[in-house]
């Protein structure tokens, strides 16, 4: 059992009392979590898988189609998190909602809704990018680097 | 059978997310929400450049494009297909216009979101 | 003699002990179903309050605490000769605004959600010092306005770790006097800031409960008691793992209080309301406080408590740049007369 004394260096105390943290806080409840982030993970992938279907049963070539599927998905996140609903889905399924594009989505509408009353630019327009910005900035620059190779080593 | 596309999509998809529950379930605070999704783009990219990823959502269809990876992906074909048409300048456009229908899309509903609704808290 | 009524390292003694002569709390929906929702004076449905932004209703209750203990201590605002307030939000704002529409001479205090019992302690330092007849401290907190600060948007979605705790929608107010009716104080320890090196913002218990522990500790060392003397002691908002730690650091000072230890964010929700560890915040220790432990303090069901209530000392700018928080605990013996 971990010991945290007064007379022990600090650093000492610090290392015992981080075990004695770890043997009292609850463990997070993996298997549970990891069930539902892959049903719902699954789930929303395979109601992209439809719309998907669908718009190419219309006449729109694959790219065009996945355009138009991530669109839809986007409009549903947005109205599912203006309804309040999508954090109640979250508390489940955790990565399952987090990780597809939908999720992307709800943590742009999210911040920006929460923000309003600081004004449409520095509330809405500013905070719409909380998360979106590093995953754009992340995004662009690794695939310009990745173009740039190409250019120089294809 | 046609319909086992959904089933392939249901199955990577979800093996997806259960990657990113682990991540933020069995690694330290630091990773958050925001982490994870940061590393899915440039996940995908990385994956998508090294010729991994296009297998992937042949295979699987949505359940490779519809996680964040899949954007990371879009984008860096983009940016390849863009240096094949354009040169350098196409690895500075190509990789957003592949990806501008998703960005537009989340900014404009955001926006409208963010303006029709009142958070409930 | 410099400090004729300090006792110890850390505790003062009051000569005339300070009444608390009047409280006043009111709470959200969510702490109106809890276990103790019929010990708060008003339950509030509507998390906005009828205000436009939850900022507003988390003044709109601090204000309203405070009149309320006002009236109850039949007293006008110009009789009342300092106003001891704090919240979570940036700048204090939620104490200052009301600070503003109240016109008492206004010391703002910030000591995270410790900050009650840092007001009850200054405040009878102030009486018993002669510097005032009246002294009033309030608090509020309010979940949607501390959630966006310190974490996420409420409508992100995310998921919340077993260990975090939930912060209490309210606020609660006390009216403190040189003399008249109602529980006393007796002594206030005020805490040093501990750092034990955690660091994760969603496990404040875990944070703040080495600096309980030390309050507690140092409180009985410098008054020379054991812990039987007192019928409760009671933590602000450690949460059932916190206040699991709290217990395990007290018995390694050696003392064992497991039979008469209690935590406020324990007491005010009931396991099935999804608030995982318990509640937290400013308003935990302060409606807890100013309700229920007044109550069965008046009722003679307590007779002397040491209240301890904690803050975890971050900030959201502190953890992303990866600094530890610092935890801090102010601990009142209250008694009733």
């Amino acid at each position: 059992m971990a010991e945290v004394k007064d007379s022990q260096p600090l650093e000492i105390q610090k290392k015992e009392y981080q075990k004695m943290v770890q043997e009292v806080q609850p463990r997070p409840t993996v298997g549970r979590n990891v069930f539902w982030a892959f049903v719902v993970g699954g789930l929303i992938s395979v109601l992209g898988q439809l719309f998907l279907n669908f718009f190419q049963a219309r006449g729109l070539a694959l790219p065009e189609a996945g355009a138009a599927t991530s669109t839809v998905l986007v409009f549903l996140a947005a109205l599912l998190t203006g309804l309040g609903v999508y954090d109640e889905i979250a508390k489940i399924a955790g990565a399952g909602s987090i990780v597809p594009i939908t999720g992307f989505a709800n943590s742009m509408v999210a911040p920006a809704m929460e923000y309003r009353g600081e004004g449409l630019v520095l509330g809405v327009g500013a905070r719409l990018f909380t998360v979106a910005g590093p995953v754009l900035v992340f995004g662009i620059v690794t695939a310009w680097i990745v173009a740039i190779l190409y250019y120089f080593f294809r | 059978m046609k319909n086992m596309i959904f089933l392939k999509a249901f199955l990577v998809g979800g093996l997806l997310c259960v990657i990113a529950q682990l991540l933020m379930d069995l690694t330290s605070h630091k990773v958050t929400p925001a982490h994870v999704l940061v590393g899915f783009v440039t996940g995908g990219v990385i994956l998508s450049a090294l010729g991994l990823y296009q297998p992937l959502v042949n295979w699987a269809g949505a359940g490779a494009t519809v996680p964040l990876s899949g954007f990371g992906h879009l984008l860096a074909q983009g940016a390849i297909g863009g240096v094949k048409q354009k040169g350098v300048l196409g690895a500075f456009s190509g990789g957003v216009a592949a990806t501008a229908a998703g960005i537009t899309a989340a900014v404009v509903f955001g926006y409208l979101a963010a303006l029709a609704f009142r958070p409930k808290g | 003699m410099p400090a004729p009524k300090k006792n110890g390292l850390q505790t003062v003694w009051f000569q005339n002990p300070p009444v608390i002569i009047s409280t006043a709390t009111i709470v959200g929906s969510k702490e109106g179903q809890g276990p103790l929702g019929h010990t708060f004076d008003k339950v509030v449905e509507d998390n906005y309050y009828g205000e436009n932004t939850w900022e507003k209703a988390e003044r709109r209750m601090l204000k309203e605490a405070m009149q309320n203990a006002i009236q109850r201590a039949s007293l006008q605002p110009q009789n009342v000769d300092y106003l001891l307030a704090g919240d979570l939000l940036n700048q204090i704002i939620s104490a200052d605004f009301v600070a503003r529409d109240l016109g008492i001479p206004f010391i703002g205090l910030y000591g995270a959600c410790s900050t009650m019992y840092e007001g009850l302690a200054l405040g009878a330092m102030l009486i018993d010092g002669g510097f005032a007849e009246y002294v009033l401290v309030g608090v509020s907190s309010h979940y949607s306005t501390a959630e966006r600060q310190y974490r996420y948007p409420t409508e992100q979605g995310t998921q919340r770790p077993l260990y975090a705790s939930w912060t209490v929608t309210g606020a609660a107010a006390a009216v403190l006097a040189h003399q008249g009716n109602g529980p006393v104080i007796t002594h206030a320890t005020i805490g040093k800031a501990v750092d034990l090196g955690q660091g994760d913002p969603n496990n404040m218990g875990a944070a703040m409960a080495p600096a309980a522990a030390d309050t507690m500790a140092r409180h009985l060392m410098d008054t020379q008691r054991q812990p039987d003397y007192y019928d409760l002691f009671i933590t602000g908002d450690l949460g059932t793992y916190g206040r699991e730690l709290a217990l395990k650091l007290m018995q390694q000072k050696g003392y064992d209080i497991s039979t008469r230890f209690s935590d406020c964010g324990v007491l005010i929700y009931s396991p099935g309301q999804d608030a995982h560890a318990g509640g937290s915040g400013c308003a935990c220790a302060g409606v807890v406080t100013c309700g229920y432990l007044m109550q069965e303090i008046k009722a003679g069901r307590l007779k002397r408590i040491l209240g301890v209530a904690t803050g975890a000392l971050l900030s959201p700018c502190s953890y992303q740049q990866g600094e530890t928080i610092p935890g801090i605990a102010h601990a009142v013996v209250i008694e009733g007369r």
